[in-house]
């Protein structure tokens, strides 16, 4: 099985230490959910997997390749990028955004497929009305899923045996909820049919409930990892966050969800100051 | 449905013609100003005339008046097809850059290649005739000097900017400002300290002008040239994807640093030679592809062919209204290409601002 895997990964961004001894790993077939407050590396994190984020120590690789050896393009083949903030400010269809997707595989796949897999993204994220729209005049939301359906067509493939990894830096943030629910449960979907799946995100209810694995962040450093139902902790979420939460059942489903309390924990910061004043 | 999906459907209809219909209609209009330009000079010639030479010239069979054989052959063919070459080059230059700085208001001397290849020339032009370099080492050694001048700045400029084996557009636009401002200091030195007839070549060549072009002349150019242009199917796919954003393009598979040299050199190569023999023509680089743009939209598989069509075709018309407007006189067209492009880019701007649709 081809893993796509980070090892004790130092980032140093200027002369702040953004990553320390990060790992993570995605197989095939996974929902890794990463989150963390915001400035613990996240983004830089899910850079790195992405082989775009040069690392100072540590070893990164897609099955036995390290990805500072791989060429873009062959990277490319193997896995996609959504970044958090989408930069394109030109006028072009959706559908042609879509279809910039399929351009590692122009040459190397026949026309008509690359046509499937613009058709298959466009439906999967429910945009498909939208296909022939200017990108610039959609909304913040609109824009989003158009930007999901480029990497979801960048790891469309005959077949399903062929390992590919999908990285989603935020891909819910100006969703409404009902689409929050649908992209994670697209990436659900597609993490069974192969495809190792991580994406960042800030809602610790939609990695409970689709995530495989949840990995928790903090500063800079990996502080937990494994299946949502025991890391998600309200003692582990009050350190990481700092916020207080309940963990309550949802009568239905039987599921583990989390309330936060509304007693706002003030950040210890702030109680230091208190203390010396 | 309502109105409005109405309209808006009728916009994207609208807009599928003009892409499908710019390209063909670019072509005719480019067609039409390569035989006006034929046609139309010091000497008019009747359609005629052109028809039979170019038909002795392709098929060589049929009669031709020698007079009018040697005028189109000698003089206007090589000037038609320097100017189409050159109006291509600026047009498509334009829209290469405009895209690897993801800005619709770039434009080709803003990496430098201007300035250094007016440095140059002028360098030549005041220093060459002073060391009484005349007549033909002089017609030849410009060309040279500013081709080489502009390439070098460019080079320049990228060295710069290039920090932590990264090249940000943003510096380079910062160097390219830079190294602009000490070519123009370098050219107003050479303007102080040349004399009278120097100073009015050093006019003459910043203008711009097509005239004087010989097969000799304009054969090393045209090939400079033509690189950027056969370059054109190879750069199409990744300039879309620039447009994304770096860091996408750099996730679906482009190597964006290595992609940018190779864009800046091809620039600066044809807009260096180019400027070298013809002086600076502005203009056509930054509206030609801004305005098809507006026309066709920013999807650079259908851009850049019609942004080189339509710089041909611009540059050709204006250089047929700079023959005949004041025979034997010719205009500068560098003149011209800015006095008919200013006013109509104007009236555009402000109908897309009307419209909310800026760029």
């Amino acid at each position: 099985m081809v893993i796509l895997s980070a090892r004790n990964v130092d980032v140093l961004l200027g002369s702040r230490q953004v990553l320390t001894g990060a790992s993570m790993e995605v197989r095939p077939g996974e929902l890794v959910a990463v989150l963390g407050p915001n400035g613990a590396g996240k983004s830089t994190f899910l850079n790195v997997l992405s082989g775009e984020q040069k690392t100072q120590s540590g070893d990164v690789r897609v099955g036995a390749d390290e990805l500072q050896h791989l060429s873009p393009a062959s990277l490319a083949c193997k896995r996609a990028l959504m970044p958090q903030k989408a930069s394109l400010s030109f006028p072009f269809k959706v559908r042609d955004v879509v279809a910039m997707g399929r351009d590692p595989f122009r040459a190397s796949v026949d026309a008509a497929s690359n046509k499937n897999a613009v058709d298959w993204a466009l439906q999967e994220t429910d945009i498909l009305h939208l296909a022939g729209r200017v990108y610039t005049q959609l909304s913040g939301g609109e824009q989003q899923r158009v930007q999901l359906a480029r990497v979801l067509a960048q790891v469309w493939r005959k077949t399903d045996e062929e390992p590919r990894f999908l990285l989603l830096d935020e891909p819910t943030s100006s969703l409404d909820l009902a689409h929050q629910h649908s992209v994670l449960h697209l990436a659900g979907r597609l993490a069974e049919k192969g495809v190792g799946v991580v994406a960042v995100v800030h809602d610790l209810n939609l990695a409970a409930l689709y995530a495989t694995r949840v990995v928790i962040l903090s500063n800079g450093c990996v502080v937990a990892a494994g299946v949502p139902e025991d890391v998600l902790q309200p003692s582990l979420i009050a350190d990481v966050f700092n916020l207080s939460v309940h963990r309550v059942e949802d009568p239905d489903s039987g599921r583990k969800l989390i309330v936060p309390t509304g007693n706002h924990r003030r950040s210890a910061s702030v109680i230091a100051i208190r203390r010396a004043l | 449905m309502s109105v409005l999906d109405l309209r808006e459907r009728q916009r994207v209809d609208l807009s599928e013609v003009a892409r499908s219909l710019a390209v063909p209609g670019l072509g005719v209009l480019l067609f039409a100003a390569v035989l006006t330009g034929l046609t139309s000079g010091a000497a008019n010639l009747a359609t005629g005339d052109v028809v039979s030479v170019l038909w002795k010239f392709v098929t060589g069979r049929g009669a031709a008046d020698p007079v009018a054989h040697a005028i189109i052959l000698e003089i206007r063919m090589p000037r038609v097809l320097l100017g189409g070459m050159i109006g291509a080059t600026l047009a498509v230059s334009g829209a290469v850059l405009q895209a690897l700085f993801r800005n619709p208001l770039a434009e080709p001397s803003i990496i430098g290649v201007s300035a250094g290849a007016g440095a140059a020339a002028v360098t030549m032009i005041v220093l060459g005739t002073a060391f009484g370099a005349m007549g033909t080492i002089i017609l030849y050694a410009l060309p040279v000097a500013a081709f080489a001048g502009g390439f070098i700045a460019t080079m320049i400029v990228v060295a710069i900017a290039r920090v932590n084996g990264q090249t940000p557009m943003t510096t380079i636009l910062l160097s390219g400002i830079a190294v602009a401002a000490l070519g123009g200091a370098i050219m107003g030195l050479m303007m102080f300290i040349s004399n009278d007839e120097q100073l009015r070549s050093i006019t003459f060549w910043m203008l711009g002008s097509l005239g004087g072009a010989t097969w000799t002349t304009i054969l090393p150019a045209i090939a400079i040239m033509s690189v950027i242009l056969l370059a054109m199917p190879m750069l199409m796919h990744k300039l879309n994807l620039m447009l994304l954003g770096e860091r996408e393009a750099t996730s679906l598979g482009l190597n964006v640093d290595r992609f940018k040299y190779l864009c800046v050199a091809l620039v600066a190569a044809g807009v260096g030679a180019a400027v070298a023999v013809s002086g600076t023509i502005g203009f056509v680089g930054i509206v030609i592809p801004h305005l098809l743009r507006m026309l066709v939209g920013p999807d650079h598989r259908i851009l850049l062919p019609a942004s080189a069509l339509g710089g041909a075709a611009l540059l050709l018309w204006a250089d047929v209204v700079a023959r005949t407007l004041a025979p034997p006189a010719e205009l500068p067209i560098g003149v011209l290409t800015a006095l008919l492009g200013a006013p109509f880019f104007l009236w555009l701007l402000r109908r897309a601002a009307r419209e909310g649709t800026s760029w």
